[in-house]
């Protein structure tokens, strides 16, 4: 039996080269404008997609 | 950094350099608990004899070379080996336009006092949001997604700057190869149909504010009479999201040291049929009476174990419902780059004031010492700009350590500055939040993970 199952495989240094694009949407933590943590953001750049 | 902890019932170990999230049987977890890299091909005798009381000798090896395996493979303990080149420009493509520093509300815990950030009631003439759609354009370079979010006080109070500066944005958004997104945050009191259909058509998100159950939103968003608004704004955010169609929405409420058993509120939410919600703790001087203060904390974990059990529930039955803070994207969520730059204030994101004064976000609309400038031309503060620029989470001491940082970003900046006079120490209490949040979300992952596999 497999005794670990990975949910997410290694991604960030991937996205170093394509990234910082900066065409996706602001991303405001604060408790009075509904966004939170960056990574519930959606990418906008094809490249990384 | 490994960071291991157990939430819905898995075991779940995040690799933080390299991204990779592993769920784990239990005695994986135990065996992982124990390893320090550089790892070696073989389990060490420590680590068996330490668990042999609890697994058998097979299991603790079996899952020492499963780990073994992941590690050589880059995923586990991993170290960057690579730079974080993030870019040096950062040219502003995203405005919070304060439409009105006036509200039709007194909510007990508003940052901006009634609405009016305490420098008088004002609605901003088109004149300066005609200046500021310029002054983006002008300023956004080769950015092609522009974001505007109409705020305030409350924005429909100016609704007729409000479309005044949509049409004008709208006609000249070509010839400048831009592509304007509009936001509008509100209250809900001034939604008119008209109104409604207008926001139907104009905007992308719309931002509805209620709390929840009526007897806690009416205990803080009181009127001007100090009335509840419950009953004045529910149905008009019902017709609203109805004549919708399956445009965003978010129905956004604050909790407070007064309602910690929050889960409750997200739920009635639910029931009024919102499905897409953000209930999110209010941050506020600790002397405050609604301030969510260190000895809550606690009670605020529990009610997210709550939450994260009952949106598990809400997806085994297929019910389409969204918590803002429990949604985290493994797949294709930004780049490092972003992940490391944050909220972007004060270099992408500005807010400008119903005079044209820019700051570097609505929070800190209003504080002098960071006025950057104004929309009507003349340099900007160069200086605070790249005192923002810089201000990423790897810049941030407390946070070199934390295993939240790549989702994090290092906090909100303003938050740190009002609780610690420094953008760059991050509000202790809002890292304790974030982070049990973040295991949340990640468990919910691992629940769907499962949904998925066993359909
Ligand atoms: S400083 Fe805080 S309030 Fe301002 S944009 Fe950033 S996260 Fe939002
Ligand atoms: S759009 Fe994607 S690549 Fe570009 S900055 Fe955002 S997350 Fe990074
Ligand atoms: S949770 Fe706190 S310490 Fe961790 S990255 Fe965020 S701001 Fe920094």
């Amino acid at each position: 039996m497999k005794l670990v199952k990975t949910l997410s495989k290694a991604t960030l240094k991937k996205s170093a080269c394509k990234g910082g694009c900066g065409e996706c949407q602001t991303s405001c933590q604060s408790a009075c404008k509904t966004s939170c943590t960056v990574a519930n953001q959606k990418c906008e750049n094809e490249k990384q997609k | 950094m490994v960071h291991i902890f157990k939430q819905l019932g898995y075991n779940i170990a995040m690799d933080i350099e390299s991204g990779a999230i592993h769920i784990l049987e239990d005695a994986a977890a135990e065996v992982l608990k124990l390893l320090t890299p550089p790892m070696v091909e073989n389990c060490p005798e420590d680590v068996i004899s330490q668990l042999k009381d609890k697994f058998s000798e097979k299991e603790i090896t079996d899952a020492y070379s499963e780990l073994y395996e992941l590690y050589k493979e880059g995923m586990l303990f991993t170290e960057r080996d690579y730079e974080i080149n993030i870019p040096q420009e950062y040219p502003i493509k995203a405005l919070c336009l304060h439409i009105a520093h006036d509200c039709n509300l007194r909510c007990k815990y508003c940052f901006a006092e009634g609405g009016d950030y305490a420098k008088g009631r004002k609605i901003m003439p088109f004149e300066v949001a005609k200046a500021a759609i310029d002054f983006v354009i002008e300023k956004s370079g080769t950015r092609r997604n522009i974001e505007i979010d109409f705020f305030g006080g409350e924005p429909l109070m100016g609704y007729d700057t409000v479309k005044k500066t949509v049409e004008y944005a709208r006609s000249i958004e070509k010839e400048h190869h831009k592509n304007f997104r509009f936001t509008l945050t509100t209250n809900g009191l001034l939604m008119s149909e008209e109104v409604m259909d207008y926001l139907n058509k104009e905007m992308s998100n719309v931002v509805l504010s209620l709390d929840g159950r009526k007897e806690v939103n009416d205990a803080v968003r009181v009127g001007i009479n100090n009335t509840g608004s419950y009953d004045r704004i529910v149905p008009k955010f019902q017709e609203f999201v109805k004549r919708r169609g399956g445009q965003n929405y978010y129905i956004r409420g604050t909790f407070t040291s007064a309602n910690l058993d929050f889960a409750e509120d997200v739920k009635h939410m639910k029931e009024l049929g919102f499905k897409q919600t953000s209930v999110e703790p209010v941050v506020l001087d600790p002397s405050s009476p609604f301030a969510i203060r260190e000895e809550h904390l606690p009670a605020a974990f529990a009610e997210y174990d709550k939450l994260t059990e009952v949106m598990a529930e809400y997806k085994k039955n297929g019910d389409f419902f969204n918590f803002f803070h429990f949604m985290v994207d493994l797949d294709q969520g930004p780049c490092v780059i972003k992940r490391v730059k944050g909220c972007g204030c004060g270099g992408e994101y500005v807010a400008v004031t119903p005079d044209g004064d820019v700051f570097p976000c609505h929070r800190f609309a209003g504080m002098e010492d960071f006025k950057l400038g104004t929309v009507f031309g003349g340099e900007l503060k160069q200086d605070i700009i790249d005192k923002f620029g810089e201000s990423t989470v790897l810049k941030k001491k407390d946070c070199e350590e934390c295993w939240a940082k790549y989702f994090c970003s290092g906090g909100c900046p303003a938050n740190n500055y009002n609780a610690n006079g420094d953008i760059l120490k991050p509000h202790k209490i809002s890292c304790e939040l974030e982070r049990k949040r973040l295991e949340c979300a990640i468990a919910l992952k691992a629940f769907e993970a499962d949904l998925q596999e066993n359909d």
